[in-house]
């Protein structure tokens, strides 16, 4: 009976069935995870007042509950708590205090069993700071000039109407330095650059030197205009402060200039909440980073991700098409040919960090370094390209991915039916206009399935980037206003390296975590967001070209 | 192996020709193959051909699979050229030039010598670039003269009517008797002299084929034709010389009425009675 239902062969598709299920249970359950932490993290959570009893005293703290943890007795009694033989097991609960700047730490560990009582009371107040991370208290007063205008109740509104016009001269004044002044500091770099190129070459005379220190005195008056607008603006912002009690009843004074939003969570709405959480995601796609990559938004990361993925598949697809065009329809099929292909699909298998390291060892200190000595020898000591960035790290990739679309670009091409490329020659057409006509037309859904795997691939890529060309913190995007636009000697932020950094380099890694699952839920969004457009594109083209049936 | 086939197959052209002096006196002879050997590697396909096919005819090629009809029918606008490990020996005369001259432009021949395949391979584009693609290929792109000629082409291949209104559509979208029409468009489009067909109609359902076959006698009148077929019904309609094929030499070639009734050669007789093949 058995041997029989072995020879049916059910057990083999019960087995084949089992594995399948296994891989969409593990895919599908790591991507609840990222996304059940990811997309919870902006819902603001309530403010808690804790009331517990620690060695007699009674203290209060104020902060959101953010986790809890149960350790059994006898664990906690060898790290040194004093357990009662009727307690089992030790709960204790995650505090998220806030407040860095007063107690040292943003979070706290407290014992269930020493809770009085919780309460959240209305008036709790959390202040978004741009330093020092959130503030929990209880709002007591607004201050101008240094003179209190409101306290009580009335503070609220009144910060409130103060808050809006002061978020605007934050706006206005990140808008002058990174735009206006930014532009003026890289027109100033650029003369500086040029007088320099001048004298490298002896050409630097009188009449150069007037010329470019009449262009320095222009750039200088709208300096000082700037400057004057700046100071205006930040003797502005810097007027008003509010001041709000901590737990323990200190008075904290909180320059408004520092705010980014402030809400009483508990006496928020569900749609309140909402807009909240809407506000919050907007920030966190569109804003810069802060408090070392733990608050505000990554969106340089997107850009260069993104970025970086496009110049590589601009690399790759020409050289990668190129290379399977050669090795397919133009070198004699034999010994040399197997060699290159068995090398091509072994440089797939190199991992990815000597990949790194040799971007780094001949992309950029041989190749960025020499071009530094011819073309520009005015920028010396400080490298320019030979120093690692986007180019650097989008030809690494390209390289690293090369292997895939060469193997998917040949597979197109055999299987163009022969009938179509005798069709074409016997119509008068060369070999390379048939080539270029219709052949590769009717291969670019494989080309596009080599790119896609690519893209796949590089987006996720971290290891080799951190060597030629990711950085922690890129103060400008690779893309801007100022001449020439794509600035490919720049550093680049990333979201792999900053999911990296932020959820193992942080020095605050309770405060990071949740941003690392939000991280990742975006790379995992971003790399889908990619494929996707690859594979709509892929699509159009296999309808296009739909080849002969049969 | 040159010297022991020679002899034997060499067909006397100018009797054939003479034999069929019943209508069209004038025969020009447009084709000459003279003492074509091909091998694919050390295995010989073609033995010694020795033939001629005149000007605005239908020649048909007859012959047991395997037998080498194709083969030497791809040698006329060198597309044997693309198989690796081939040699060609003897020489292909195309108006009193030698097409396996090392001077001459293989493109170039190819616009002369337009072919048909089996299977019709329309380019996955509409049916107007199809028809199209040689004139585009030399560099013609006005699109006066593209609409001209497309319709032309089309017209002459019998399709004009079928697909006037859907020009642009994918010519995948046509059914295989329209496709196989399309790729005769296409090659006539280019104005060619000779019109090479490799069993035009083997895919094709029956009225499909007799369309082909209309389509043939029509097209005689501005181009030669080289026919390629395993259907001897199909040769007898259409040509009006008829070459016999077996294992890789010519064995018979004469006027089709001629071949047909009174078969010079024992071989050719059994083939056409239905005796081996």
């Amino acid at each position: 009976m058995m041997k029989l239902w072995f020879k049916s062969g059910a057990p083999w598709i019960w087995l084949n069935a089992a594995a399948v299920s296994v891989c969409l249970i593990m895919v599908v359950g790591v991507l609840g995870l990222i996304v059940a932490r990811g997309i919870g993290h902006f819902w603001p959570g309530q403010v808690i007042q804790f009331t517990y009893q620690d060695e007699g005293q009674v203290k209060t703290i104020i902060g959101e509950h953010v986790d809890s943890s149960i350790t059994p007795a006898a664990m906690a009694k060898s790290s040194g708590i004093t357990m009662a033989d009727t307690e089992e097991t030790l709960v204790q609960y995650l505090v998220k205090t806030g407040n860095r700047d007063v107690t040292g730490g943003d979070f706290r560990w407290i014992q269930e069993r020493q809770i009085k009582s919780q309460e959240a009371p209305a008036n709790l107040v959390v202040v978004e700071r741009r330093e020092w991370g959130n503030f929990y208290g209880e709002l007591a007063a607004v201050k101008e000039n240094g003179q209190v205008i409101a306290s009580g109740q009335e503070a609220w509104v009144v910060l409130q109407s103060k808050i809006a016009g002061v978020l605007a001269l934050y706006h206005d004044i990140a808008h002058l330095e990174k735009k206006e002044v930014g532009a003026i500091n890289y027109a100033l770099e650029q003369l500086r650059l040029e007088q320099k190129s001048l004298q490298l070459k002896n050409r630097w005379d009188d009449s150069q030197e007037k010329r470019l220190n009449d262009k320095k005195a222009a750039l200088d008056v709208d300096y000082k205009q700037y400057q004057a607008q700046l100071a205006a603006l930040y003797q502005q912002i810097r007027r008003d402060s509010l001041v709000a009690k901590t737990q323990d009843g200190a008075e904290v004074e909180i320059s408004l200039s520092k705010v980014v939003r402030v809400y009483q969570p508990n006496t928020m709405s569900f749609f309140d909440k909402a807009v909240h959480y809407g506000a919050k995601l907007f920030e966190f796609l569109t804003d810069d980073p802060r408090e070392a990559n733990t608050e505000g938004g990554i969106f340089p990361a997107i850009f260069g991700t993104v970025m970086m993925v496009m110049m590589m598949s601009v690399i790759v697809t020409p050289f990668g098409v190129v290379a399977a065009v050669y090795l397919r329809e133009y070198a004699k099929q034999g010994f040399t040919t197997r060699l290159i292909r068995i090398a091509v699909n072994n440089l797939a298998g190199v991992p990815s960090i000597v990949y790194g390291v040799f971007g780094l060892g001949f992309f950029v200190y041989i190749l960025g370094g020499n071009i530094d000595r011819l073309f520009y020898p005015e920028s010396a000591p400080a490298p320019v390209f030979g120093t690692p960035g986007l180019l650097w790290a989008s030809i690494t990739l390209a390289l690293l991915t090369l292997p895939v679309v060469i193997v998917s670009t040949e597979e197109g091409l055999a299987r163009i039916p022969k009938a179509i490329r005798e069709g074409s020659l016997a119509l008068g057409a060369t070999k390379l206009e048939t080539l270029w006509r219709t052949v590769l037309p009717m291969a670019s859904p494989a080309m596009m399935t080599g790119l896609i795997l690519a893209v796949a691939r590089a987006a996720g890529e971290v290891a080799p980037l951190m060597l030629v060309g990711v950085v922690k913190l890129a103060p400008t995007l690779p893309l801007d206003g100022n001449y020439p636009f794509l600035h490919l000697d720049r550093k680049f932020m990333h979201l792999g390296f900053h999911i990296y950094d932020v959820g193992f380099q942080s020095p605050n890694v309770e405060a990071a975590r949740p941003l690392v699952y939000a991280t990742s839920l975006l790379l995992v969004l971003v790399i889908i967001g990619l494929n996707l457009a690859a594979i709509l594109i892929r699509n159009h083209l296999r309808e296009k070209y739909r080849a002969l049936e049969g | 192996m040159t010297a022991q086939h020679t002899p034997t197959h060499a067909i006397d052209m100018s009797s054939v020709l003479q034999g069929r002096t019943t209508h069209d006196e004038q025969t020009e002879v447009c084709i000459k193959v003279e003492n074509l050997q091909l091998f694919y590697g050390q295995k010989q396909a073609l033995h010694s051909i020795n033939m001629e096919m005149p000007k605005k005819k239908v020649t048909a090629y007859i012959g047991p699979s395997g037998c080498g009809k194709s083969t030497l029918l791809r040698c006329i606008n060198r597309m044997n050229d693309l198989v690796d490990n081939v040699t060609i020996e003897g020489q292909i005369l195309l108006d009193n030039e030698n097409i396996y001259d090392k001077s001459v432009n293989v493109a170039a021949l190819r616009r002369r010598v337009g072919m048909v395949f089996q299977k019709p391979n329309p380019f996955p584009k509409s049916i107007f670039e199809n028809v199209c693609y040689g004139l585009r290929i030399q560099g013609i792109n006005d699109k006066r003269i593209l609409e001209e000629t497309v319709e032309n082409a089309l017209r002459g291949a019998a399709l004009w009517d079928e697909v006037k209104d859907r020009l642009h559509d994918n010519a995948l979208g046509l059914s295989g008797g329209q496709q196989q029409r399309l790729v005769i468009a296409r090659a006539i489009a280019i104005e060619p002299e000779v019109l090479l067909l490799d069993e035009p109609a083997s895919a094709l359902d029956p009225i499909s084929t007799l369309k082909i076959e209309e389509l043939i006698n029509e097209l005689k009148e501005k181009y030669t034709i080289v026919i390629v077929t395993h259907n001897m019904q199909q040769a007898a309609r259409v040509s009006d010389y008829t070459a016999f094929m077996y294992m890789g030499e010519l064995i018979e070639m004469g006027a089709t009425s001629q071949l047909f009734t009174k078969p010079v050669k024992k071989q050719t007789e059994d083939y056409i009675t239905g005796r081996y093949g």
